[in-house]
């Protein structure tokens, strides 16, 4: 059994009171050149829920994770993150928001010339905190994930599944609220799949919501086996719950 | 220079934000290279314009207080007609003093053309009289009329004719001057945004990254700012050092005489050019966190 995570259980969500929802997605729709990609989608992350996103390749789980971080724009409906409607957060208030969301993208997007230590400091160092003084816990993160020798490496220099892993330790390291995380087992074999699940199953027991989009049924099946996870499919750009076939 | 403090704060920077943007080769030498050689262009506009100021005021300040009155009369009336002229000026309001030329002076005028040892008393040559204003000036008409009925061979010429066309053409010449410094400093802007423009291009990675883990868009666009300030800054200090430089090398008006030879600074002169580094510093300030800011709107 992996320990809890370095200081990660020390935060509870900010700024507003604990058991809100995280991320709320009213009737939301999203269309890209005249193509309806997402309809009438209704979504809500509360603290310490764990959802899985499956769905073919295309259905449109990644477009739904982007509308959750507001890489998107949503074309109908209220998305709604941390108590603020999405339409009345400004360029600063997202940057605010990527704050306080953990985001694991498939293709892992790290800064190929900084070292691992470096990339997953990234956010402490964006948002203005101390990088030394925050030094021995982003070690123990980097140890928790698996990581420990490869401080120095630079990005380019991991495997997949490391890469996988040091993105995950960088999406925690602001101990945020929610995780999303876009296929993040894409790149790794069955062992580092169940490791990562294992991390993330830990940040959940640690209030974190969590929202995977994967179409790896087997990782759902063995998630369903630890922790109480609703797995939702996207089917004809509508989000439904997933039947007993998982 | 209301920005000076935050342009300071800048270049004081933060290092682990600079080192979130990679160095980026060759804008790093196009924006050295342009800032310098506009600050070295620069050096040179700025002598140009102050230069054709110096020039301008001088030309307005010493013919505007002199004239000369010129007696051609044959010779056995040449001496009465100069007396009668000096005496028509001595009771002229506005003149300050009038003094004929004697023959040393007038041989010294026409030594360029015939020569030393010419022997001006000999020659039918008209006599000269230098007229020194006070402030306020005569009336250049009604002295004319006076001079006519006195001395009937006098001429007076108070410079005006050929005065006003040399002010005007220093004046376009300091014009001229002037919008060199403009269209150096236009040229700067337009490079160096070009130049900010391909860095924060080649790193659109980089900003998506930054963005994705919650890096505001004044926090990205301080590193490159910082980046190609701090560029502007060094490029066109050396720019100006050697404008200066060359300057200081052009030939001394003593050594030459002439126009071009008061192209160089003078005195508390040599002190203007020393604003070159800093306002090319503000140039790249602005024109990079506009482009900056521009370029990351269209970033999610």
């Amino acid at each position: 059994m992996i320990e809890t995570p370095p200081h990660l259980g020390q935060n509870g969500p900010r700024g507003y009171p604990r058991g809100q929802i995280v991320i709320e997605l009213n009737d939301v729709s999203y269309s890209y050149g005249g193509d309806a990609l997402l309809s009438d989608i209704s979504l809500r992350l509360a603290p310490g829920s764990f959802h899985f996103l499956t769905g073919p390749s295309g259905a449109g789980k990644s477009t739904l994770l982007k509308l959750c971080y507001m890489e998107l724009q949503a074309t109908k409906g209220t998305v709604t993150l941390f108590g603020r409607p999405a339409q009345d957060i400004g360029r600063d208030g997202v940057a605010a928001v990527r704050r306080r969301v953990g985001i694991v993208h498939q293709d892992c997007q790290f800064l190929d010339h900084l070292p691992l230590l470096e990339n997953v400091a990234l956010p402490l160092t964006v948002s203005g905190q101390s990088t030394e003084a925050h030094m021995a816990e982003i070690q123990e993160l980097l140890g928790w994930v698996g990581l420990a020798s490869k401080l120095r490496a630079l990005p380019p220099e991991l495997s997949g599944g490391e890469r996988q892993r040091a993105a995950l330790a960088r999406a925690v390291v602001m101990s945020p609220d929610v995780i999303l995380a876009d296929e993040p087992t894409g790149n790794l074999d069955w062992e580092m799949s169940l490791r990562l699940l294992t991390l993330l199953v830990e940040l959940n027991r640690m209030g974190k919501a969590i929202l995977v989009a994967t179409h790896d049924l087997n990782l759902i099946r063995q998630a369903k086996a630890q922790v109480a996870a609703r797995v939702l499919r996207i089917k004809d750009r509508r989000l439904q719950l997933a039947g007993a076939d998982l | 220079m209301k920005n000076l403090p935050q342009i300071v704060t800048i270049l004081r920077g933060d290092p682990r934000a600079d080192r979130a943007v990679p160095p980026t080769g060759y804008t790093a030498q196009l924006t050295l290279l342009t800032a310098g050689a506009m600050a070295f262009l620069g050096v040179f506009a700025l002598a140009l314009s102050l230069a054709t100021g110096r020039l301008a005021d001088r030309w307005a300040g010493e013919l505007a207080q002199s004239s000369t009155v010129r007696i051609s009369a044959p010779f056995d009336q040449l001496e009465a007609q100069t007396a009668a002229a000096l005496r028509v000026l001595g009771q002229t309001t506005g003149v300050a003093t009038a003094r004929a030329l004697d023959p040393a002076e007038q041989r010294a005028l026409l030594e360029p053309w015939f020569g030393p040892d010419l022997p001006v008393e000999t020659l039918p040559i008209p006599q000269l009289i230098e007229v020194i204003e006070t402030r306020d000036g005569y009336d250049a008409e009604g002295l004319r009329l006076r001079l006519r009925a006195e001395a009937p061979g006098a001429v007076l010429d108070d410079h005006t004719r050929w005065r006003r066309p040399l002010i005007e053409a220093a004046g376009r010449l300091n014009l001229l001057g002037l919008i060199s410094l403009g269209l150096i400093a236009a040229v700067m802007v337009a490079m160096i945004t070009l130049a900010a423009n391909a860095a924060l291009s080649a790193n659109a990675q980089v900003i998506r990254v930054l963005r994705l883990v919650g890096a505001r868009d004044s926090y990205i666009a301080r590193a490159f700012v910082r980046r190609f300030t701090l560029r502007a800054l060094s490029g066109a200090a050396v720019g100006t050092a050697l404008g200066m430089i060359a300057m200081a090398l052009l030939p001394s008006a003593d050594a030459a005489g002439g126009f071009l030879t008061g192209l160089g600074f003078v005195g508390a002169g040599w002190l203007v050019p020393l604003l070159i580094p800093p306002l090319a510093a503000v140039i790249a300030f602005w024109s990079t966190r506009l482009a900056a800011l521009r370029a990351l709107k269209e970033i999610t």
